[in-house]
């Protein structure tokens, strides 16, 4: 399969955009002592410790943040073909979530499973006042009814496309491209 | 990986990756609400053909904290002597789709031959003398807890390795990870050409101050009565295990159950050192971790949904 | 003189003993082979010709393509095929009477034709064990309806083979009885062995030994070496089989008994054989197919139906050990003990399973494939070993000598075909060559003049 790549968010992009999701963030939750900023593995660990950073800055003290791995929780365990090895991660979620804001953090949101997943995995840890969602793109085909709260850019794509995140942290600089399959190699 | 049957069908890769994986279940197992969805709605078969009541209910809790359905059978090994085949058996499990069926069984290869009739995956917890996998990975599951890798660490393994399966499972398994194992015991229950699966092999506990870890094996009093050792009282002399012939930093193994006072002195079981408590609070995390990584793929007969798009996770 | 005196000749060796083996009646086989390459070493016989078979019997042989069929003489176009003599496998258990739903004697010799073979012997551990005249006049007769090979029976050295009593040995032989064995089981007591063999001198009639101690032996259920010990399987030590083949072997020369020796499987043994053969001892033994093509490595699947068998299967050292010892003559011939035994008695975890692969079909083709092939072995040396076993039972190997009967096999050494395919002639399924393919495949056997066995797809003309 040959794919095109069109780049959509440039790294200055990228850090801009997750700044403005800090602010709205800080904005809509003034009582910033609730807040909790959790990232979904792998996609949105990463950006979850930029954000927390980020609201640091803006309220002068950094909310608790975590990790969720929902490697337990999906709902296509079982159901995938035999070559595919579950990546094993861990969830860290060293505070109390009674009485939270949890802020779910992911990179791109599709079909909204994963998102249900992390939900079902936070109740497993205990009872947040409510959860938000912030994700980078958003590149609809939603199959359950899940919305975020805070989008980076939206990203109108087919189903046979593929979104590509890069981030300094693991790939030496940030960037969102669209990967298209030219007709008739797919 | 479809079935559990022996270490020897494993790699130090496969094993970290299940090591790794038991990790993530023993945080679960920290939490207040200890289980997880991964195996709503499939179905657990044990089939327990030898009364153990710390295995099986080991293996039908870690299915229960994964949310999976769980079946017990437990048929008696006389049921074997009076002929009643193990196929036959297989049919009437066959009733319940069971996605996965655990089988401890009296006679090697029992479960190798099990996953050859059935479609679910197939988890050894003992053949015969053969081979009980997942008790060597949680032996190593407890290690790593304690002492993080062993690699280039002396395990010495002490006592009846003619009749032990765990042994036959742990000497394939220290060695596949690194760790130099030695066996000691009386020559008549030392297998021939053990060697060959890549060990030393001792007469006496001489040297044993050399080892950071001693594995025990039970000593059962029937070996007495089959000429093996000419008593229990001489075994123990020559070799029972106790803080005298220890010092505080060698670490102490057993599978259970213990045999207070022949193979391993009362004075180490209750130190710290021993290892015991945390080998049994092991077997819950690997036994999920084998459950969960063996349920985790595709069940052959379903169909494929197609790739996934990148941008979800994998 | 009274009567019983004057019945009884001077020499009993010489009692005139019925016919050793017994077959069905059949039509006399009329057949020209043509253009075969024929083989019989012992005769000198060896090259391209034609053969002739008239009313059972070997008429002529001469120059490929020169003889005329005449009519009624079915024509067998064998170029580029083999002619042997037949082979001959004086170990083969038929499980009748008792058992038949393993084998009997109809797919028994069934078997053996499949395999090549115009003549078996039948061991005696059944159930109940063959220890009276009534019970081989009685399979006797059954043979003479059922057999489409040549079968002689054996009858048990000990009583029901409890190893306490010796059974009529003299009656037995006078029923028909080919020879004696408890095999299955060993003789443990020497003392028993010892009267057997003294008796004998009277009897005649071989005395063929199951050679293991059984106190050595133990639960063992494979050879006890490396594999054993990694899979954690009872074992059985080579000193089982070798220290009861030299207490035997000298039984056997204190008595100048004539005993054969079964299934050999280590060296040691074939070190006890050498030294009791360099002693005079009347001694002479078999091998198996599987022990010559395989080792305890096989054992490693644990697939009881193909690889467990007593004695087991033992080292690549024993292994070697065997066939050199087949090519200097130490080992007189190839003996299948061919074992049937039901599925729900095979498809069992190792350790429950019973002992025994059948082998009759797979005989020739095994060693020739594994052997013959590779060079290690020739295929004159096959033909010889597999033919020659009735010999230490008074029954000479068979023959492609003009005027002889025909017992003869024809070959195709370059078909392949994969064990099993098409079922078995054999009612059980336990070959240990399931599954496998092989090279070469008998195409006819004509056993004592009779056809016995043809090849559905060659009589076809398939290919």
């Amino acid at each position: 399969m040959t794919l095109i790549e069109k780049v959509v968010l440039e790294a200055n992009d990228v850090e801009r955009t997750l700044r403005r999701i800090a602010h709205e963030i800080v904005e809509k939750n003034p009582d910033a002592a609730d807040l909790a900023i959790v990232g979904i593995h792998t996609g949105g660990v990463y950006l979850a410790e930029r954000l927390t950073a980020m609201i640091g800055g803006l309220i002068g003290s950094q909310p608790p943040s975590g990790e969720i791995d929902i490697s337990f929780y999906r709902d296509d365990i079982g159901t995938r073909g035999s070559d595919y090895q579950p990546v094993v991660h861990s969830t860290r979620l060293d505070f109390p979530l009674a009485g939270r804001t949890i802020v779910l953090v992911d990179d791109v949101l599709f079909t909204g499973r994963t998102v249900r997943a992390a939900i079902e995995a936070l109740f497993d840890y205990g009872r947040p006042a409510r959860i938000q969602l912030a994700v980078l793109c958003d590149r609809g085909h939603r199959e359950l009814p899940i919305r975020p709260d805070y989008v980076g850019k939206n990203l109108p794509t087919s189903r046979s496309e593929q979104v590509s995140v890069r981030l300094k942290e693991t790939d030496g600089e940030d960037g969102v491209a669209i990967l298209s399959p030219v007709e008739g190699t797919e | 990986m479809r079935h559990l049957l022996s270490i020897d069908d494993l790699d130090q890769e496969r094993i970290e990756g299940l090591l790794d994986r038991a990790e993530s279940f023993a945080e679960v197992s920290k939490r207040d609400i200890k289980k997880v969805p991964a195996l709503r709605g499939r179905t657990v078969v044990t089939l327990f053909y030898e009364a153990s009541t710390r295995t099986s209910s080991s293996f039908e809790l870690a299915a229960k904290r994964l949310s999976a359905d769980v079946v017990s059978v437990k048929a008696s090994g006389s049921s074997v002597e009076k002929g009643e085949s193990l196929k036959d058996t297989v049919e009437t499990l066959s009733a319940y789709d069971p996605a996965a069926i655990v089988i401890r069984h009296p006679q090697a290869g029992a479960a190798q031959m099990l996953s050859q009739w059935v479609d679910a995956a197939v988890v050894n917890a003992g053949d015969g003398m053969h081979q009980h996998p997942s008790q060597a990975l949680l032996d190593l599951f407890a290690l790593r807890q304690r002492i993080g890798s062993v690699e280039g660490r002396k395990i010495w393994i002490v006592g009846d390795v003619l009749h032990s399966r765990v042994a036959r499972s742990n000497i394939q398994a220290f060695s596949m990870m690194g760790a130099e194992v030695t066996i000691a015991g009386p020559p008549t229950l030392i297998p021939r050409g053990i060697e060959s699966s890549g060990c030393q092999v001792r007469y006496s506990l001489d040297g044993i101050e050399e080892a950071d870890v001693v594995y025990l094996l039970r000593m059962q009093r029937e070996r007495m009565a089959e000429s093996f050792v000419p008593s229990i009282r001489e075994y123990a002399r020559l070799f029972q295990v106790n803080s005298r012939r220890l010092n505080p930093r060698q670490l102490v193994m057993h599978p259970g159950p213990v045999n207070r006072g022949v193979e391993i002195g009362g004075d180490v079981i209750d130190s710290d050192r021993c290892l015991i408590s945390d080998q049994v609070a092991s077997g819950l995390a690997v036994r999920m971790a084998i459950l969960f990584e063996l349920l985790a793929h595709g069940d052959p007969r379903e169909t494929d949904e197609g790739p996934v798009p990148i941008g979800e996770p994998a | 003189m009274n009567e019983v005196a004057s019945s009884i000749p001077d020499d009993l060796d010489e009692m005139p003993a019925p016919r050793p083996l017994v077959q069905r009646p059949g039509p006399e086989a009329t057949l020209l082979i043509r253009e075969a390459d024929l083989l019989d070493p012992a005769a000198g016989i060896e090259g391209k010709g034609d053969l002739l078979v008239e009313g059972g019997t070997i008429s002529r042989i001469a120059e490929p393509g020169s003889i005329e069929a005449g009519p009624d003489v079915e024509v067998i176009e064998a170029e580029g095929l083999h002619v042997f003599p037949a082979f001959f496998d004086p170990h083969v258990h038929f499980r009748t009477p008792g058992q038949e739903y393993k084998e009997d004697l109809e797919t028994g010799t069934r078997s053996a034709a499949a395999g090549g073979y115009a003549g078996v012997i039948a061991m005696a551990n059944t159930a109940p064990p063959v220890s009276t005249p009534e019970q081989i006049e009685a399979l006797r007769d059954r043979a003479s309806h059922v057999a489409s090979v040549p079968v002689g029976f054996t009858a048990t050295v000990t009583r029901d083979m409890k190893g306490l009593e010796l059974t009529d040995m003299a009656e037995l032989r006078q029923a028909g009885a080919v020879g004696f064995t408890d095999d299955g089981l060993p003789i443990a007591s020497p003392r028993i062995l010892r009267r057997a063999l003294q008796y004998q001198a009277m009897t005649g009639g071989r005395i063929a030994l199951h050679e293991e101690d059984p106190e050595l032996s133990g639960k063992g259920v494979m050879h006890e070496g490396a594999v054993s010990s990694e899979l954690g399987v009872r074992g059985v030590p080579s000193i089982s089989e070798s220290t009861m083949i030299g207490r035997d072997s000298a039984i056997a020369g204190y008595e100048q008994g004539a005993i054969q020796v079964q299934h050999l499987s280590a060296v040691e043994s074939i070190e006890q054989i050498r030294r009791a053969k360099a002693d005079g001892v009347d001694i002479t033994c078999e091998v198996t197919p599987h022990h010559l093509c395989l080792t305890d490595e096989a054992v490693r699947d644990l697939d009881a139906s193909k690889h467990k068998m007593n004695p087991p299967l033992r080292t690549e050292t024993d292994r070697q050990a065997l066939i050199d010892a087949l090519i200097d003559g130490t080992i007189d011939c190839i003996a299948t003990d061919h074992a049937p035994h039901a599925i729900h008695e095979k498809e069992v975890p190792y350790e429950g399973a019973n002992m025994g692969v059948t082998g009759l079909e797979t005989a020739f083709s095994s060693v020739y494939t594994e052997l013959v092939l590779p060079g290690r072995i020739s295929l004159e040396l096959l033909v010889e070993k597999l033919g020659c076993g009735g010999a230490p039972f008074g029954i000479e190997p068979f023959t492609l000598a003009e005027g002889s009967r025909a017992n003869l096999c024809l070959v195709d050494l370059g078909a392949e075909w994969v064990v099993g395919e098409d079922g078995y002639e054999s009612r059980s399924v336990n070959s240990w060559c399931a599954g496998e393919k092989l090279r070469s495949r008998v195409l006819v056997t004509v056993a004592d003049g009779q056809v016995a066995f043809r090849l559905r797809t060659f009589s076809l003309g398939v290919a």
